[in-house]
């Protein structure tokens, strides 16, 4: 008896807790809210066999507790039913994979319109580079990386020439506008992760990875690091500003172009030189 | 032990079957096919308890072994959650400490203390018992098998005491962060790390083919495969898993350790590092987590599939029903045990793998769930309509399956491609697998210790202490992992030494102080049932034979507990499958597999 409620009590206390839980995720600030859709969809579906399974066995505990006049049924087997259980559940499997499918297809379809902005990862921290007027990211490589080139670009490459390189853990977005997130990492494995955008992807040395989002939400988020990365992994973060037309173009005025770094450096070495 | 005797065993048996009233055709025994197994009978203490080459001392060397490491890796877990909890409270506890306990207690409570005792402990115990056998088809190789286990331990606590301390790269070891300067323990560390994972590896194949070798060839006249209690099939279908999952983790520690050792580049692309370009070129880092991967996923059935065994016969035996589908059952854990080896990738969603993966991973991830979900319902329907004992085994047995019904879902959640996007790498992750790998086998792990222990001991363990071990463990459990979950539905990642002021975690600090406080209560209690197993072992309170009633060939031996060579003169013969309770037709409320049906004359038991 006293066995049966308390599994009970833990089932129910547990959809209380659900209910009435104050941990819940953040506004989605992105594209990304039918992500939220099927995660609400699978919580129904699993969450009902959860409860339906957990309370049955309550019920058998209580009902068939141990008497000892009581004798147990002898049935080693039922088709039909397990039959229709298989097909039940797997109906309900197909139920929660399908829409799961169509959304992930979505994930993973850049739209053409979609800004290319690289992100580079690094033990620890951000970088970003964005592609400038012609919209097209310059060559890199590992090989190339030193104090004047600290992305590694290649200077050879006329795409690279007017790459704006955003040498800063914070970044800037423009509202509404599709972004293609271009991942590379330096060193270790890193992950780009935004909760409120709700899309992730990991970084990995030696290939670039991608994923897409559309910011839809004015505001400040922070970027978490999300791919375990060595001692400083917690302290991996940074900042992403969603910003009206306007502000964006305000802030990528302030950045600097790969062919005006250069032209900066070379400039301040010859100072140097004149000074000395 | 000779073959002189077993002649004489078909005849009487033989004898027996056409004296009875009720003669079907199943009292037709199969002749022995091959001579009784000779034994290496030990003379001396040490050939007898310490290199013993008898697979029940074996398998409480291996228990004992995995549980005192186990503890260590419970102990490490209290110094995570501390800081979790209480940050900045507890100095001694820096970002390095801490990233080498979470990955210490990860590794030895998957490894060294899960798979070793549910194949190692349990497999080696039970499985020449229950198939009516005398020992392990290659005893000393099965010695051999401990020996390496434990060096395999030796190796893996000695990473604490060497300069840089054990590897702090999490679990998972990924690379190339694991075997570079960022992380704690990459000097010494990570490479005891990487042998002693190898050397368990070795270990355990001298076991594996052990356990398989022995259910497919040891198993007394009449135990035909599917009269085997589900127990058995746990574990074998979970060792052949293993024998097959494990080369795959052999060979990545060995290309990691050539990487690290002699700069070799398998997983080592291009680097660019503390202001340096380093050595290493084109290798890939997927390559090590589809290799690790491939053997991590099956390594999740390799526990839980002996737990899905043990639990069903605990269920059976205490609620004196028949498993409920038993054929469906065995057939769900092949089906389980299969379809293990095409989902690896699933743990790779977001890892940068070519993204098409994530439709034939997703599609397969959540294909396993339909076999899983008989098998949940099956144990449901094994206590509707049954008459069951509230014994502590069977409280265990329904933990876990509150527990595993909990846990599996979530795998519904992070199997299902899209939904993993946002979840993965957080809290939701954590929760989800202490949840099911976790909690759920070692709820079973508990309840069967309570099942087999006056087995082993010929005593009871104390029933008041392991209630308050039952209660405590289960709920509290429970309270700590249910409500994690939705730290992982705000964004807290995982594997953060802290979240400073993040606007994430600021709701979450209450819950992470609970979450700590409940984590050292339900610590504290396993130290209870430490006690409890130690001081029953001379004083409980002493165990008629066969104290649950059950049918499965353990229970029945000559000696009781069953001393070496497990069955005395004559290996029993088996008739019937070990589920026969409550029987219609029979006066006896339970029917043993060696139990002939002339003996039972009336009993209307179904064939098996």
């Amino acid at each position: 008896m006293f066995v049966a409620i308390i599994f009970a009590l833990i089932i129910v206390g547990s959809i209380v807790f659900h209910f009435w839980s104050p941990w819940w995720w953040t506004p989605v600030a992105s594209n990304w809210g039918n992500i939220d859709d099927t995660i609400i969809l699978t919580f129904w579906v699993t969450g009902a066999v959860f409860v339906a399974v957990c309370l049955f066995m309550a019920y058998c505990v209580w009902a068939y507790r141990y008497r000892p006049d009581r004798k147990a049924e002898y049935k080693p087997e039922d088709k039909k039913l397990e039959f229709r259980l298989t097909w039940l559940t797997a109906l309900g499997v197909v139920a929660l994979l399908a829409p799961g499918l169509v959304v992930w297809n979505k994930y993973i379809t850049v739209p053409e319109n979609a800004l290319k902005i690289e992100v580079v990862a690094y033990q620890w921290g951000w970088n970003y580079r964005l592609p400038g007027e012609d919209g097209i990211l310059g060559k890199t490589s590992v090989g190339l990386i030193n104090d004047d080139n600290p992305y590694g670009l290649d200077s050879s490459d006329p795409n690279s020439k007017d790459d704006i390189l955003v040498m800063d853990a914070d970044l800037h977005l423009e509202i509404n506008q599709p972004v293609k997130i271009e991942l590379r990492s330096l060193d270790v494995l890193h992950n780009f992760y935004i909760p409120q955008f709700r899309a992730k992807m990991d970084t990995l040395p030696g290939i670039i990875t991608y994923y897409w989002f559309t910011p839809e939400k004015k505001g400040e988020y922070e970027i978490l690091c999300a791919e375990y990365c060595g001692t400083g992994h917690y302290a991996m973060r940074g900042f992403v500003q969603v910003d009206e037309e306007q502000d964006y173009s305000n802030w990528l005025a302030k950045q600097i172009s790969f062919e005006k770094m250069l032209a900066k450096k070379e400039l301040d070495k010859n100072l140097l030189i004149a000074e000395k | 032990m000779t073959d002189e005797y077993t002649d004489n065993k078909i005849e009487t048996k033989a004898a027996d079957s056409s004296s009875g009233s009720y003669a079907p055709p199943a009292e037709t025994i199969p002749a022995q096919e091959a001579p009784d197994q000779e034994l290496y009978h030990a003379k001396s203490f040490w050939t007898k308890w310490v290199f013993s080459q008898d697979a029940k001392v074996i398998g409480i060397q291996y228990a004992l072994t995995a549980t005192a490491i186990g503890f260590i890796g419970l102990i490490l877990s209290w110094g995570m959650r501390l800081q979790l909890g209480f940050p900045e409270t507890f100095s001694f506890l820096g970002p390095a400490t801490y990233y080498q306990s979470v990955t210490m207690h990860g590794m030895i409570m998957v490894i060294y203390l899960l798979t070793a005792l549910f194949l190692g402990g349990f497999g080696n115990y039970l499985i020449p018992l229950m198939v009516g056998a005398r020992d392990m088809v290659f005893p000393y190789v099965n010695m051999v098998s401990y020996w390496m286990f434990l060096v395999a331990v030796l190796v893996l606590i000695s990473s604490f005491f060497v300069p840089g301390g054990p590897t702090g790269a999490g679990w998972t070891l990924y690379p190339p962060q694991a075997i570079l300067p960022g992380t704690p323990g990459s000097e010494m560390g990570i490479v005891l790390m990487l042998v002693s994972l190898s050397l368990f590896v070795i270990g355990f194949t001298m076991g594996g083919l052990n356990y398989v070798i022995t259910i497919l060839q040891s198993r007394t006249r009449g135990m035909t495969l599917m009269r085997m209690p589900l127990t058995i099939w746990g574990i074998f279908t979970a060792t052949v898993l293993a024998l097959l999952a494990f080369p795959a983790l052999f060979v990545a520690c060995i290309m990691m350790t050539l990487d690290n050792l002699l700069g070799t580049s398998f997983f080592m692309p291009e680097i660019f590092t503390m202001g340096e370009k380093l050595d290493y070129a084109g290798g890939s880092p997927i390559l090590f987590q589809h290799l690790f991967w491939f053997f991590g996923h099956p390594e999740v059935y390799i526990v839980a599939l002996p737990a899905f065994g043990i639990v069903s016969d605990l269920i059976s035996v205490h609620a004196r029903k028949n498993v409920f589908g038993y054929r469906m059952m065995v057939w769900a854990i092949v089906i389980i045990g299969a379809l293990s080896f095409i989902v690896w990738a699933h743990h790779m969603y977001v890892s940068g793998m070519n993204p098409w993966f994530g439709f034939f991973f997703a599609t397969t991830t959540l294909i396993i769930a339909v076999p899983t979900a008989i098998k949940v319902y099956n144990w449901v329907l094994t206590l509707w309509r049954g008459n069951i004992h509230l014994t502590i085994p069977m409280l265990f047995s329904l933990g876990f399956i509150v527990t595993f019904v909990n846990g599996g879902i979530t795998g519904l959640f992070l199997g299902n491609v899209i939904i993993d996007v946002p979840l993965s790498d957080t809290y939701f992750v954590v929760a989800h697998f202490h949840m099911v790998m976790g909690i759920a086998p070692l709820m079973v792990v508990f309840g069967a210790i309570y099942h087999w222990y006056p087995l082993i001991t010929g005593r009871h363990l104390n029933q008041t202490l392991g209630k308050i071990h039952f209660w405590v463990t289960f709920v509290g459990a429970y309270a700590i992992y249910f409500p994690m979950h939705y730290l992982g539905f705000i964004g807290v990642p995982r594997r953060y030494f802290e979240m400073y002021d993040s606007p994430y975690m600021t709701s979450g600090v209450g819950l992470n102080q609970f979450i700590t406080v409940a984590a050292l209560i339900v610590g504290f209690t396993q130290f209870l049932f430490l006690y409890n197993i130690f001081t029953s072992w001379y004083k409980g309170e002493t165990s008629e034979r066969n104290p649950w009633k059950a049918n499965s060939l353990e229970w029945h031996t000559p000696d009781y507990p069953p001393t070496h060579g497990n069955f005395g003169k004559e290996l029993p013969v088996v008739y019937r499958w070990p589920y026969d309770f409550s029987v219609p037709g029979s006066d006896k409320e339970y029917i043993p597999q060696d139990v002939p049906p002339s003996q039972v004359p009336t009993a209307k038991a179904e064939q098996t």
